[in-house]
């Protein structure tokens, strides 16, 4: 049975190197693309981060009405794990540092 | 498409000819990201996760970029080998599904689909035999995310 896509592998872990500005949290934005669904999207904040339907739908929303949403936030490994996520779910995510 | 089983398990319910169009399309994908990983179909299926800081892009890209191909392919294997039987377990359906979507965004990006695209093309178009494949697996990921999100958890956040 091969491993199931989603769980985490234990070969990478997020970077873990100093920061430069360690006060700043980091945060994960969600671009619009023309092509996931908006009910797939949807779901794919509910299951990775717990979010209820509505707060999950109104940044779906903002997605799609916004071009972009900031969907967690935290310090740079947590975001990159996050980015990772997205990304196995065919999300485009991108994180920066907040300013 | 997916049905919830007593026992946890999840039913699956297609034709034969839709199985064989999954698995061929799970393995033509498979076969595109380990031979051709720079097509340009596949770009939205590898994004760019830092927009402004090239350095940290080729570093995550060196120690995630492996590891996001290699899921991939874990659950276009699933979906390959699932098109063939009747039922599948939670973290089946889930790579089911990852795998659904990432063939419909490669799909969608050979296409060049935009917003207002319901892909009403001309039955001699000679792109009609692509479009009726990424119909079919919008259909099928619409249903299986209703179906999935039925046995989401209760919110643990917001």
């Amino acid at each position: 049975m091969p491993t199931p896509a989603t769980q985490p592998v234990e070969t990478w872990s997020p970077s873990d190197e100093d920061e430069l500005a360690p006060d700043l949290p980091w945060i994960v934005l969600v671009w619009n693309d023309p092509i996931n669904l908006m009910e797939y999207v949807t779901f794919v904040f509910q299951k990775l981060f717990g979010y209820s339907l509505a707060k999950a739908t109104s940044l779906m929303l903002d997605v799609h009405q916004k071009g972009r949403a900031v969907v967690s936030s935290g310090s740079r490994e947590k975001a990159e794990l996050d980015v990772f996520r997205l990304h196995e779910h065919g999300l485009w995510a991108t994180l920066q540092q907040d300013e | 498409m997916l049905t919830p089983q007593p026992d946890g398990t999840w039913a699956l319910h297609l034709g034969a000819t839709e199985r064989d169009l999954l698995a061929s399309l799970a393995d033509q994908l498979d076969e595109l990201i380990e031979e051709d990983p720079g097509d340009a179909g596949l770009r939205r299926l590898f994004p760019t996760a830092y927009l402004d800081d090239p350095s940290r892009e080729e570093e995550f890209r060196l120690l995630a970029g492996d590891e996001l191909r290699a899921s991939r392919q874990a659950a276009l294997e699933v979906l390959r080998t699932s098109a063939r039987r009747d039922a599948l377990d939670d973290d089946e359906a889930t790579a089911w599904l990852q795998a659904l979507n990432a063939l419909r965004l490669v799909v969608g990006t050979r296409l060049d689909v935009s917003e207002e695209d319901d892909g009403d093309v001309p039955p001699d178009h000679p792109d009609a035999p692509l479009w009726a494949v990424y119909g079919f697996l919008t259909w099928l990921v619409s249903r299986t995310v209703t179906a999935l999100t039925g046995s989401l958890g209760p919110p643990t956040e917001g």
